[in-house]
């Protein structure tokens, strides 16, 4: 089966913004429910795309591999490595304040490409690793794409429920007590540092899973990809555009600003030739501007958080 | 193995001095408005783009378009505080910070639409290093120095001879009291603004002459300047100067054992070590 333009097109574009709206839905976890504020979602990103792609790739003399690990397994052990950092960072630097963890996130994203860039032993440094296995590849035609996309919709269904769960649970009720009042949770005998690593531990398990269904679907990964620009800041964005706190929203987030930043790409074409290779930062402009509008005019974002009702007093659940 | 060490201290001291004027407006900026500013590197950035302007549109000399640099990108400082930071203020001070955070995509990507992503310098002529006692010294290296010391002087003349300077202390050390004692605290963070955009144009400036100028130049040296902000404990101008400067020796020292491009790390190392251990900086800041 060969998909013609328009519908390739349409499915490479959900298959990215679903894989965004997986890591939207991790980034919801540390700050949507915990307040918790990671500007590093491109170190773990990272960290899960890496492990994804040398665990599956064949040997080869530029980088560590040869696992030849299937799919699943590689995109399950990026989330586990991503979550182990998180452990690392987090066992420090949770009970921080927001801005200190923002700064010492952005500390950890940095770490991370740099190991990245220059340990070629392990990455291939700057070249990156190709040749990363796609998954359906055996499959017909453009089936393949279409199995993969029906995998990023599965993996987004799967966290979207297992966070609602959670939400509904008495963690996500200590959550955003956390979030609102972290002297009254305390107060109320909460563990909030506990509470808090378990965040941040499970929202970076989720970028890292994104970011190994990221590796096979491009195929292609390198220390460039991991621009701050293209993930921490769109991912924010997405969160904020959709509404932090409601899975939906950061589900819904992703897909309209995956589509707002993939539109502007037709920008390239109407600027003069000398301006044309600017486009890109033109569409960051862009996004920026965007952003602060959301923030000035709609800052609950399209999908507001909406808490699960309070359990009832005659009910035994939450108890 | 001395005159290394040496060397390294002196280039470590010349960074050192560019990280501290960084520093000054993150930690006044982070005690006033409480938030840290992740757009103070890119107003960096936007300040050596100023002079570039003037020295390579307008063939001016360097030192004759510095203040017009300075005093340019106080005023976008002040107009982005204007048109967004005074309406977000009202919100939770994180707002601010992913605000300001889109703020620095912005402003990078202003410098990068008008002036484009390539490697520029402001002049190209090279002047051999002096040998002072085996050490390099370079004449950009004296003149970066030397007007450190004369902005972080005139800032200390500021902070305690001005009545502003003095209202701008006070609200560091402690907003509500500052506001309750009548200081005019619009004016006052509108003061802020001015004096951290200027010295940030100066610090971006300051790292052009030394480096080259590329749309990145701040937003790389961010890390550092937070971490020189925060060992010098929030809210204290003179302390982030100290932990500029240590931030710059160590950070050169280091890459006598570290490989030079894990440079970064060694001010991440730093926030890590003061945020857990001294959390409110060398000196017992806020």
């Amino acid at each position: 089966m060969e998909l013609t333009g328009l519908a390739g097109f349409a499915v490479f574009f959900l298959t990215m913004a679903g894989i965004y709206a997986v890591v939207s839905l991790g980034l919801n976890v540390q700050w949507g429910f915990s307040g918790q504020f990671n500007i590093g979602i491109a170190g773990f990103w990272a960290v899960g795309s890496y492990t994804a792609a040398i665990l599956s790739t064949p040997e080869s003399p530029f980088h560590l591999g040869g696992f030849g690990l299937p799919f699943p397994v590689g995109v399950l052990a990026g989330g586990v490595l991503a979550g182990l950092l998180a452990l690392l960072v987090g066992l420090v630097c949770v009970d921080l304040r927001a801005d200190y963890l923002a700064i010492a996130t952005i500390g950890i994203g940095e770490i991370v490409r740099l190991v990245l860039k220059n340990e070629e032993w392990l990455t291939n440094g700057v070249r990156g690793i190709p040749a990363i296995p796609h998954p359906f590849a055996g499959l017909p035609g453009d089936l393949g794409e279409l199995a993969f996309l029906a995998v990023v919709a599965a993996t987004i269904a799967l966290v979207w429920a297992a966070l609602e769960r959670a939400n509904r649970a008495p963690w996500g009720r200590v959550q955003r007590a956390i979030r609102e009042d972290e002297a009254a949770a305390m107060a109320c005998g909460k563990d909030v540092l506990r509470a808090r690593l378990e965040a941040f531990v499970l929202g970076s398990v989720v970028m890292g899973a994104g970011g190994g269904l990221y590796a096979h679907f491009v195929g292609f990964i390198s220390p460039e990809a991991f621009d701050p620009l293209f993930t921490t800041f769109l991912v924010w964005v997405m969160l904020i555009a959709g509404g932090s706190g409601n899975n939906l929203g950061a589900v819904l987030g992703a897909f309209v600003i995956w589509a707002l930043w993939s539109g502007t790409q037709f920008l390239a074409a109407w600027l003069p030739v000398d301006y044309a290779a600017r486009a890109g930062a033109l569409r960051v402009l862009l996004v920026g501007v965007l952003l602060q509008v959301i923030l000035l005019w709609r800052p609950e974002g399209l999908l507001p958080e909406r808490p699960p009702p309070p359990v009832e007093p005659d009910s035994d659940r939450g108890r | 193995m001395l005159q290394d060490l040496l060397q390294l201290v002196v280039y470590g001291i010349v960074s050192g001095g560019i990280f501290a004027l960084g520093a000054v407006g993150v930690s006044l900026l982070f005690a006033i408005l409480r938030f840290a500013n992740f757009a103070h590197g890119d107003t960096m950035t936007l300040g050596a783009y100023f002079a570039l302007f003037g020295v390579a549109t307008l063939g001016l000399p360097l030192w004759s378009v510095f203040p017009f640099a300075l005093a340019a990108t106080a005023a976008v400082t002040v107009a982005i505080d204007r048109v967004l930071f005074r309406r977000l203020r009202r919100t939770a001070p994180v707002i601010l910070l992913i605000s300001s955070f889109g703020v620095a995509l912005v402003l990078r990507s202003v410098v990068q639409l008008v002036w484009g992503p390539e490697n520029v310098v402001y002049a190209t002529d090279i002047v051999p290093p002096w040998r002072v006692w085996g050490l390099r010294i370079r004449p950009t290296h004296l003149v970066i120095l030397a007007v450190t010391l004369a902005l972080v002087a005139a800032l200390h003349l500021f902070l305690t001879r001005t009545r502003t300077g003095k209202a701008m202390r006070a609200m560091a050390d402690d907003p509500d009291l500052a506001q309750v004692c009548g200081i005019d605290t619009e004016a006052v963070i509108r003061w802020t603004w001015i004096v951290g955009g200027a010295l940030a144009a100066a610090a971006g400036i300051f790292l052009a002459l030394d480096t080259r100028l590329n749309p990145l130049l701040g937003w790389n040296v961010l890390l550092p300047v937070f971490a020189a902000a925060l060992l010098g404990g929030i809210g204290q101008p003179y302390g982030a100067i100290a932990g500029g400067f240590l931030l710059g020796i160590a950070g050169e020292v280091s890459t006598m054992f570290l490989e030079p491009v894990y440079k970064p790390a060694v001010a991440f190392a730093l926030i890590v070590l003061v945020l857990v251990f001294r959390p409110t900086g060398m000196f017992g800041g806020r």
